[in-house]
């Protein structure tokens, strides 16, 4: 017992100095009731001015453009959008890469960050769920009206029917219909099953007979029994290690529908890589936009505190490095292959005079912006952060502008270019989506638990049985 | 105020501030011989499931046979499609072949595990429910906030009102109550 016992005052010794130990996952040592009251108040409370003032751009967005531009271009035809020959895929597969790709990031952090036992991601991964699950929505939406004849999008799935037709397996195109579709569905239920304990909560302290009944049903009886916790961790568990596999399969199938085509360009197998890390890349942006404001409106700056925001800017860096890295290899094989088409549209991503600003834009925000994230100051700059992650969206919007249009303008055959340029109607839908997205964010923000209240509490130390400030006689800071 | 008879009483339930005084308080109980017995907490309090000896939790079976059954039905349905029902002929390919049939399989795969992990985690649960007797106690809403709640089952052999009573307040059990059964 005596060894014990200087064992742990020569750890106490040897203890990282406070600067380089790690930070606490919420800061102000709450108790758990007063932590419970702080992250269901929002849901709770009266709705706040900031709220409608961002809500009412978002609905018109979300319910005049987006069904107006929506419902003239299925009755009319694709026509109305700038797609042509050559250019077939134009701003509907741009948008639909970019919004898979605003959803990565957020399964990314709910799915492998739990995996990893990282505790700190138990305060933004409710958030980051719920962008995955919305911007997957739009994402989805594209190729259904990129078809052309919406009402025939049926025949994508395997159903029985008079015509005796069946779909093809063998295409990447085929398979995204059903990465997709998984992917919105299994998102949906880890979303939905990390917040039945919440639902719970937030039952438990309804006063009003409304809230009562509404959370009830949605928590579903939810009691907390050690065999309820016992068989949902274990769900979870599975649950996270599944979305972790969709991370890399739904973007990796995005590229395969690319790198099966003979285009120069998109013919590469670095592809299903570089999807997938471009849209982890994207999504972390994009948290960034969303945390940076929300954390300070809805009064949550000691739960989703700096230092959270600081390590989601790492990842941040790290995912834009190996971007980077594909950047550079992609040109680098396109010059090594000496193959004349590749060097040709290589080339005019950068010095062709058509697309050559939106290249730059690439270069400039993917490459050059993100290496400030190497400074400390700039981590710790709010600020600064959230025009990072505005640009670095804008930056990976252009990316995937570059490659889709980038490489169909200017193919094997001078007489088949063209140019591609959107029209309103491409632009209006865009507007459209992002609408619905902050619609449907800011309604989730609004009236469901927006923070894990039960897994941040099982976060804290107040949550061990063996730490002193869970009851426990012995031991103490860890 | 006369003690309701045994058979409406569905058991005793008493409450405790920290999970380490939760976790003690059941390990006590566990020795005692009690079975039917459950512990109620805002969050999962670790050690609790060795405490109560709940074993290997079935659910990642149910998302494994459930997995397992989506890709080889997807296996079917691509050979049944594409080689059988309407033979399809696709760059000189086989008819049918197993690495065509991986990526689509492989997603239904994950679907169907994790349809299988919610499904398995409401059915081993017993979810959806309606209605528990515990509800009815207002003491009870405070074990999603940060109370931590021990119930002792009236259909426990060993149970009997005092005895059991006395052993909840032997352990620090506070607010001790009964929870009468609403059938």
């Amino acid at each position: 017992m005596a060894d014990a016992v200087t064992n742990l005052e020569e750890l106490k010794r040897l203890a990282p100095p406070a600067e380089l130990r790690r930070a606490p996952v919420v800061e102000g040592k709450p108790s758990l009731g007063a932590l419970t009251d702080k992250l269901s108040k929002f849901a709770e409370g009266k709705t706040p001015r900031w709220w409608w003032i961002l809500f009412i751009p978002a609905a018109f967005a979300a319910t005049v453009i987006f069904p107006t531009c929506l419902f003239y271009q299925v009755f009319t035809g694709v026509g109305v959008w700038g797609n042509n020959h050559p250019v077939m895929w134009g701003l509907d597969i741009v948008n639909f890469i970019w919004w898979v790709g605003v959803a990565h990031a957020g399964t990314l952090i709910s799915a492998l960050l739990f995996l990893t036992k990282q505790h700190w991601r138990t305060t933004i991964g409710r958030m980051a769920e719920a962008m995955t699950v919305f911007s997957v929505m739009m994402a989805g939406l594209y190729p259904a009206i990129h078809v052309g004849r919406a009402w025939f999008d049926w025949f994508m799935f395997p159903v029985p029917n008079s015509n005796g037709l069946w779909p093809q397996f063998r295409s990447p195109l085929m398979w995204d219909v059903f990465a997709v579709n998984t992917y919105l569905m299994v998102s949906t239920l880890f979303w939905f099953m990390g917040m039945i304990p919440d639902f719970a909560v937030l039952r438990d302290r309804s006063t009003t007979r409304i809230r009562k009944t509404i959370f009830s049903f949605l928590a579903m009886g939810w009691t907390g029994s050690a065999r309820h916790w016992h068989n949902y961790e274990k769900a979870y568990v599975v649950l996270a290690g599944l979305c972790t596999l969709l991370v890399f399969t739904v973007s990796s199938i995005v590229g395969l529908d690319f790198c099966t085509a003979q285009i120069a360009g998109w013919h590469a197998t670095i592809f299903p890589l570089y999807f997938v890390i471009g849209a982890v890349f994207c999504g972390f942006g994009m948290i960034l936009v969303i945390l940076i404001p929300l954390r300070k409106l809805c009064g949550l700056e000691n739960i989703i505190t700096k230092s959270h925001i600081a390590t989601v800017a790492k990842l941040t860096l790290v995912s834009g490095l190996i971007i980077d890295y594909i950047y550079l290899m992609e040109f680098f094989i396109a010059w090594y292959s000496g193959d004349p088409y590749e060097k040709w549209v290589f080339g005019h991503r950068l010095f062709g005079h058509t697309y050559m600003v939106l290249g730059w834009m690439l270069i400039g925000i993917n490459v050059c912006v993100t290496q400030l994230l190497w400074f400390k100051k700039i981590r710790s700059n709010l600020l600064a952060l959230f025009i990072i992650g505005l640009l670095i969206n804008i930056g990976m919007w252009s990316e995937r502008f570059v490659i889709v249009v980038g490489s169909l303008y200017q193919d094997f055959l001078p007489a088949n270019w063209g140019k591609y340029l959107p029209t309103r109607w491409d632009i209006g839908l865009y507007i459209g989506t992002l609408g619905a997205f902050f619609m449907l964010y800011l309604l989730f923000v609004k009236f469901l638990p927006v923070i894990a209240i039960s897994e941040v509490k099982g976060a804290m130390p107040e949550a061990d049985p063996h730490h002193k400030l869970g009851g426990a006689k012995t031991g103490g800071e860890k | 105020m006369s003690a309701p008879t045994n058979e409406k009483i569905y058991g005793l339930m008493a409450e405790f501030d920290s999970p380490a005084a939760i976790l003690h308080a059941a390990e006590k109980i566990r020795d005692a011989g009690y079975r039917r017995w459950d512990a109620f907490t805002p969050f999962p309090v670790h050690g609790m499931d060795k405490v109560m000896k709940l074993g290997n939790s079935l659910v990642g079976w149910v998302s494994l046979a459930m997995g397992a059954g989506a890709f080889l039905s997807v296996v079917g349905l691509i050979w049944f499609s594409n080689a059988f029902d309407y033979p399809l002929i696709v760059g000189g390919k086989p008819m049918f072949s197993v690495p065509m049939t991986f990526v689509p399989s492989y997603i239904m795969l994950i679907l169907g595990a994790a349809v299988g992990s919610l499904l398995g985690m409401l059915g081993l649960n017993q979810l959806p429910r309606l209605h528990h007797p515990l509800f009815d106690k207002k003491r009870f809403e405070l074990a999603s906030r940060d109370k931590f709640i021990i119930l002792i089952g009236a259909q426990d052999e060993k149970f009997c009102p005092t005895e059991t009573r006395k052993l909840l307040e032997s352990v620090g059990g506070a607010h001790i109550d009964i929870v009468e059964d609403v059938d």
